[in-house]
């Protein structure tokens, strides 16, 4: 393939500030195995991270945020836009993106929008968000992509739907901890999961969910953005896929020619779950808590329905004096409390109360 | 339904905004424009750092209205780090015991509903036991 397909913007862009948030309660897959299948059965992660009572996607997002913003240099009214990614935001119709910004002291001279493809609808914010800055239309763009993702009491989601994500503040690559080298998107029409209006819980189309939706937007997007970089997975200190279980990204990234030392580090499926429009860049925040000036780290999201976004990013000399100013993702990890399954349906709302 | 209040109330519920005394530079919370410590107009917003400390605390088993889903739970007078008292809701307190004197932090969270599942969703601050940082380099 030609570069011409790469996303590349006019100016170049990078990461100024990044924050992760993880809910502080964990519900053992176990736990909910002791509930459907008498405990039979293999697990797909060890737990998931559980929001509290009193927490959403624009209250997780806020918090992320914020932790974005500590790590920048900027002030929040200097950021142009604060776009939302997600599969959960609170209201159908009322965006969670003005609640954010409002929260953060973005408001009023702001874009904001809410965005929405399934678990890539953060990457995607994102890649717009690369747009909007590269462009010189603004200096500043918070992209966040965060979920209180939805499984069926007793589906095979229920073991991995979690909640949790991250926010990124793109900006001129010089001021940036991370620049963004290049992205690639890889997209088609793919029938693997969806909700419908108004209903509560999501659908997956049978045997679609693994070859001919996940590993197939993923390696392309992967293979595609590699090829036209003239890179190779050496070339990667880190790799982090979207991660909905615990095989399908050491899978994906061993078709790729990663080692498992390149991707555990951001491979948290296995003690949040799958926090959906977060997943992937949860991942990244966690990698970007530890790497070192000139690792170059390939991140490729997945959405359902479906498609891939592609991130080529090298780390600046700016990451060692910036990451120490807000919480990093494994201190949220670390902060955890066990609920059982009685708990959890409290806190998600799954009791009929009228 | 309240909405015109939950608008109007949104700065200082959703990030602590208060007032700063120009005269004495008493630090204001909840904003009143007029300085409690000195009597002058102080009309200046104040964003405060929602770093305090647990002063008193209680838990509430028999919720006010609005309040049932979440009880029970816990309220806290915090002492703010610049001075004033604010009455909140504790929230991530897991197994965690709270004392006089608990470090905390203000988070934004859902407060409740506005009426029913129709009704606005209403934000603003509870305050948590500080975040453990265990990464630190």
């Amino acid at each position: 393939m030609s570069d011409q397909k790469l996303l590349k913007p006019g100016n170049p862009v990078g990461i100024v500030g990044y924050g992760a948030y993880v809910p502080r309660y964990r519900l053992p897959a176990k736990e909910v195995a002791r509930i459907w299948t008498d405990g039979v059965g293999g697990l797909p992660v060890k737990e998931k991270a559980v929001a509290g009572i009193d927490e959403d996607v624009a209250t997780m997002s806020i918090e992320a945020a914020r932790n974005a913003l500590a790590r920048s240099d900027i002030d929040p009214d200097q950021l142009r836009a604060v776009w939302v990614g997600s599969e959960s935001h609170p209201y159908a119709v009322k965006p969670t993106s003005t609640i954010v910004a409002e929260a953060i002291g973005a408001v009023p001279d702001v874009q904001a929008a809410d965005w929405q493809f399934a678990c890539k609808a953060g990457t995607e914010a994102m890649v717009a968000a690369i747009g909007f800055v590269g462009s010189g239309m603004a200096p500043y763009a918070m992209a966040i992509g965060m979920d209180i993702a939805q499984g069926k009491p007793g589906d095979a989601l229920e073991y991995t739907a979690a909640a949790g994500g991250a926010a990124y503040l793109l900006g001129a690559a010089e001021e940036s901890l991370a620049v963004i080298n290049a992205t690639y998107s890889y997209v088609t029409d793919t029938p693997d999961f969806w909700r419908r209006a108004y209903q509560k819980y999501p659908e997956h189309g049978q045997r679609f969910t693994g070859e001919p939706a996940y590993f197939a937007h993923i390696t392309q997007a992967a293979k595609e953005l590699m090829t036209a970089m003239g890179t190779t997975s050496d070339d990667y200190k880190y790799a982090v896929f979207h991660q909905p279980n615990a095989k399908f990204p050491q899978r994906a990234g061993k078709m790729l020619g990663f080692t498992s030392e390149q991707i555990e580090p951001g491979l948290l499926v296995p003690l949040i779950g799958n926090t959906y429009a977060g997943a992937a860049i949860i991942g990244l925040s966690a990698v970007l808590d530890i790497a070192e000036p000139g690792d170059r780290i390939l991140l490729v999201s997945f959405g359902s329905g479906a498609g891939s976004d592609a991130f080529d990013i090298e780390i600046t000399g700016a990451v060692d004096e910036r990451r120490d100013r807000a919480p990093k993702t494994q201190d949220y990890i670390a902060r955890r409390t066990e609920i059982d399954y009685a708990t959890y349906s409290r806190y998600r709302g799954k009791l009929v109360m009228k | 339904m309240e909405i015109p209040r939950h608008w109007r109330l949104k700065q200082q519920r959703y990030k602590l905004v208060g007032e700063v005394c120009p005269h004495c530079e008493a630090k204001l919370f909840p904003p009143r424009d007029i300085c409690p410590d000195c009597g002058g107009e102080a009309k200046q917003l104040y964003t405060f750092s929602g770093r305090g400390e647990v002063y008193s605390h209680t838990t509430v088993y028999d919720a006010p209205a609005g309040f049932e889903e979440n009880a029970p739970y816990t309220v806290a007078l915090v002492k703010l780090e610049e001075g004033p008292l604010v009455t909140a809701q504790l929230t991530d307190l897991g197994e965690q015991d709270v004392e006089i004197g608990t470090p905390v932090e203000m988070v934004t969270r859902r407060l409740r509903t506005d009426g029913d599942e129709r009704g606005m969703l209403v934000y603003g601050y509870k305050f948590r036991p500080r975040l453990e940082r265990v990464n630190q380099i």
